[in-house]
């Protein structure tokens, strides 16, 4: 691992540049940065609105180096990551990346990311919060290698309707035959990038990998091939309605890592966060196993939905009641948003058992600032299928030519 | 799998017999697999010359319960006592020795002070270790949980300590987690005293005496002496003999016990322990499996870490067990004469800790993975009590030695040979000329102990006995009441509560909880 900014004690150090940053320094025009993992990034470049709609209807370019990134090889690393996942990950193929959840051994979610497979003997994890020490702790009894290669790599994600032309204009021939969750290496710049079919926005997107010394040149041929088919860099104001609009969650709104909470209860497990999905019971042991085997016994006591409310003002922090009086409450809304492409007022909720279930009808209490003035409106919603916004571009391949 | 056998349990330790004889004596088919080739664990003879047999780790029976020796009828089956009741006798390079029994100090440079500390200590000390024996026997009760025999269990030992009265429940709670030196300056001036006492409390422990919790573990070992009444005794024929009575005792009752089998690992099924590997291959199939094998052996070496959780495997990585007791064993001419002693007392248990500073200095070394430039000894020649262990007059030596490192370095050969010179030059201090007596001569370090015996750090508890490693923690809290997160498989040595020594509480105690279906 190479830093420069790490060799100086930890109260010296500076908030540190991701290895894209000086080339798009100059994109930003109202200085809207916020700290994400140690670095600079930015909520918003310019126009919020703008951002989101590039990837809805172009190409916007998510700067995710802030991102932790660990190599995990060695003869063991499948068996090694088959028992920290919750997934099956002998089933996965090479060449791919798969979504996946981890658990603790009283199978509370410490984390989700995306694991990317080179071979049987080669990984990448991908994720938002560090997790060296369980991994290395994990790795006891295993011939296995774990390096945090979080600076080493730098990426972007590159998504929209438009991106895999931009691609292709780049030079990456080949990469419109990407399947979703594929990766493959391209060379034509005179270095690797590795692209996979992969982002957070529910859209048409890839993500770009490469050596953190070849960022700024990865730009540059970047933003040539887009320039002309409007593409612009985003922040994560923009990408956090984008993944709320996928349904998606996102660590530390919908759920908090089972190592930060303080209080007994508050963490989760993949049941709650309706990941049913992620947890193979028959693939043999898994950290966690026996405790999300008594878990699955009895339905979750609380589970995220998404939620559909009648208006049209955001329902941020909301909390919701059984009926419109407001007298019992049943949940809590975790993230809101009004959907600019689907006219919609959305959010993601944690309901109580029975009310995550079936078409029952509940009230949203939110609180609305209206010219210096606080207003508490009670609206009806309902329960609605995620992802709440999938086109169909999402998984076509290949993409269409735009 | 149908299996036609009840129990495997994996280590013939005496606990791992003790277990075995219960389970086999309430009809259950028990096999116990040992890796070397006798039985006995820590507790098993070891020729040392031509035919010279003398216990090689453990070689001073104090804990042992009466209940045992009387349940497994120890006593028919060859447990004899070659002595009881031995006095510590302190050694001095000027011959100014002090003998200690019980209740009694003497010696000439004690001072009327010191005499009245002593008692007063002693008494003290009696009335706080009573205080801890309701919990001492049992299956360690786990806090927040909702079984009534546990609660009473719990209460028990509550009862026991407010029973002391409140100034003696206030000082209970005031020293339990003090260390020793300070506690002994409260009594005591004299030096070479306050050192004979605190070898109780130091001996197998990673820590010095003015270490936190030293009080605890000094306290726990006299808790361990009230449970029998034959005091500080040497088992005629070695404590070799004490694992063969068990082990006789164990067979009587049905149970079968193989040499030679080193188990390679466990077969895991669904989360239930179902049988073992051995190294030869073998399968061998079984409704529970016990082991009397340490906690790190269990499971970082026995199990498949697919099977085990990281918080789990986090907690058995960071158990400590830095064994840092050595052990001496040399064969002798004629029996040596120590400057002051008399000759009645050489068959008593010798002490060498001239004083607090030189079990401190012995003990900073170890801290740094050196070698001590003055052991501390921990004396015992059984021949001169029993005299089946030898001919022609000849006479064995056993000694602890004690804070010597667990050492890993390429030079372990040299240290070791090194360390021997040291340890007879320390000999000859106070017992001139006994160099020319010696035969022959071997010393053991935490390291061969790991090795001959495997044990993890060579550690005389298997999991150091700490205040962190005690009663529901112990050995750690995901690991108690002899249950680990495998069904069916249960711990029955050493690490589990109540601890070390020659005691067979744990596996007597393990025995209990498989025949009330608790595994
Ligand atoms: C130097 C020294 C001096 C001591 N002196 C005294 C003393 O004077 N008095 C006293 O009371 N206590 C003393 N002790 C402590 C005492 O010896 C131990 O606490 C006690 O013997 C532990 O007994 P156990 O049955 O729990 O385990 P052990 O005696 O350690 O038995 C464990 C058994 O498991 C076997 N095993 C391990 N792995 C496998 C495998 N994979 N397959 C098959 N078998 C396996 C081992 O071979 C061993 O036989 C001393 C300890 C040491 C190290």
């Amino acid at each position: 691992m190479t830093n420069v900014n790490n060799q100086r004690p930890l109260y010296e150090r500076p908030i540190l540049e991701t290895a894209f940053y000086p080339s798009y320094k100059h994109l930003i025009q109202n200085d809207q940065y916020e700290e994400w993992g140690g670095y600079t990034t930015l909520a918003s470049f310019a126009s919020e609105g703008q951002e989101y709609f590039s990837v809805r209807n172009a190409c916007g370019v998510y700067d995710i180096c802030p991102m932790l990134k660990y190599r995990i090889s060695g003869s063991d690393a499948e068996r090694f990551l088959n028992r920290l996942m919750t997934r099956n990950i002998k089933k996965m193929l090479p060449d791919r990346v798969v979504y996946c959840v981890w658990c603790d051994d009283n199978g509370h979610l410490i984390e989700d990311g995306t694991l990317f497979k080179f071979s049987e003997t080669e990984f990448r994890l991908c994720c938002a919060e560090h997790q060296i020490e369980w991994l290395l702790d994990s790795a006891i009894g295993y011939d296995v290698d774990i390096e945090d290669v979080s600076t080493d790599i730098a990426a972007l994600a590159a998504q929209g309707p438009v991106s895999c032309s931009v691609l292709k204009k780049m030079g990456f021939s080949g990469v419109d035959n990407l399947k979703p969750f594929q990766l493959a290496v391209f060379s034509q710049l005179g270095f690797d990038v590795m692209i996979s079919r992969t982002g957070f926005t529910g859209d048409l997107g890839y993500e770009l990998w490469v050596n953190s010394s070849d960022a700024a040149a990865l730009w540059e041929a970047l933003f040539e091939a887009g320039k002309s088919r409007g593409i612009r860099m985003i922040g994560s104001t923009a990408l956090d309605m984008l993944r709320i609009e996928a349904g998606l969650i996102m660590v530390d709104v919908e759920f908090m890592s089972c190592f930060h909470t303080v209080r007994h209860l508050r963490e989760k497990n993949p049941f709650e966060l309706g990941l049913h999905w992620l947890v193979d019971f028959n693939k043999g042991p898994f950290i966690g196993r026996q405790a999300l085997l008594k878990a699955k016994q009895n339905k979750p006591q609380r589970q995220l939905v998404g939620l559909d409310i009648d208006w049209n003002k955001q329902a941020d922090s909301a909390l919701i009641y059984d009926s419109k009086d407001c007298s019992r409450q049943i949940g809590e809304i975790t993230s809101a948003l009004w959907s600019p492409v689907l006219k919609q007022n959305i959010a993601l909720a944690f309901l109580d058992a029975p009310f995550y279930e079936g078409n029952k009808s509940m009230w949203a209490e939110v609180y609305l600032h209206r010219e210096c003035l606080w207003e508490r409106k009670v609206f009806e919603c309902r329960v609605t299928p995620k992802p709440f916004y999938s086109p169909e571009r999402k998984s076509l391949t290949p993409p269409e030519d735009l | 799998m149908n299996s036609l056998i009840n129990a495997i349990i994996i280590g013939a330790g005496h606990n791992g017999l003790t277990c075995a004889a219960y389970l086999a004596r309430a009809g259950q088919s028990v096999l116990v697999l040992e890796a070397a080739a006798e039985v006995g664990g820590l507790a098993r003879n070891r020729i040392v010359a031509n035919g010279e047999q003398l216990s090689s780790a453990a070689h001073l029976l104090h804990s042992l319960p009466q209940d045992i020796i009387k349940d497994l009828q120890l006593e028919k089956y060859g447990l004899h006592y070659a002595a009881q009741h031995l006095k510590t006798v302190s050694l001095n390079k000027n011959g100014a020795t002090i003998v200690l029994n019980k209740q009694l100090a003497m010696g000439d440079q004690l001072s009327s002070a010191d005499l009245l500390g002593y008692d007063r200590f002693y008494l003290d000390m009696q009335r706080f270790s009573k205080a801890l024996l309701p919990v001492l026997g049992k299956v360690a009760p786990e806090i927040a949980i909702e079984d009534w025999r546990q609660k009473l269990d719990l209460l028990g030992l509550g009862w026991s300590i407010r029973k002391l009265g409140t100034f003696y429940m206030r000082e209970f709670l005031r020293i339990i987690g003090m260390n020793l030196y300070d506690l002994m300056d409260e009594y005591i001036e004299n030096t070479q005293l306050k050192a004979a006492i605190a070898m109780d409390a130091l001996l197998g422990s990673e820590w010095g005496a003015r270490s936190m919790g030293s009080v605890l573990t000094y306290l726990y070992r006299q808790a361990g002496e009230l449970r029998n009444n034959t005091g500080l005794a040497l088992p005629r024929g070695g404590m070799g003999t004490v694992s063969q009575a068990i082990a006789k005792s164990a067979r009587q009752s049905g149970a079968d016990i193989r040499c030679n089998s080193p188990v390679k690992h466990i077969i895991i099924e669904n989360n239930k322990a179902v049988g073992v590997v051995l190294e030869t291959g073998e399968e061998i199939y079984a409704d529970t499996v016990i082991s009397n094998a340490d906690p790190k052996q269990t499971f970082l070496k026995l199990i498949n870490p697919d099977h085990l959780g990281t918080n789990f495997v986090r907690q058995v990585n960071n158990l400590r067990a830095k064994g840092k007791a050595g052990k001496l064993h040399l064969v002798l001419s004629q029996k040596p004469s120590f400057t002051g002693l008399d000759d009645s007392l050489l068959g008593e248990r010798l002490v060498i800790a001239p004083g607090m500073d030189d079990i401190e200095l012995a003990f900073n070394p170890s801290k740094y993975k050196r070698y001590p430039d003055s052991p501390i000894l921990e004396i015992i020649l059984p021949s001169v009590r029993d005299d089946s262990l030898c001919q022609n007059g000849q006479q064995l030596l056993s000694a602890v030695v004690q804070y010597l490192p667990y050492d890993d370095s390429t030079n372990e050969d040299q240290n070791r040979t090194a360390m021997l010179r040291v340890v007879i030059e320390t000999l000859e201090e106070y017992a001139p000329g006994i160099s020319d007596l010696i035969i022959t001569a071997e010393l053991l370090t935490p390291r061969d102990i790991e090795r001959e015996f495997g044990i993890s750090g060579g550690h005389w508890h298997h999991v150091e006995l700490v205040f962190e490693s005690f009663l529901f923690n112990r050995p750690t809290p995901l690991l108690t009441r002899h249950a680990t997160p495998i069904d069916n498989l249960l711990l029955c040595g050493a690490s589990c509560h109540p601890g070390g020594n020659l005691m067979g509480i744990a596996g007597r105690n393990a025995a209990q909880q498989v025949l009330r279906g608790e595994k």
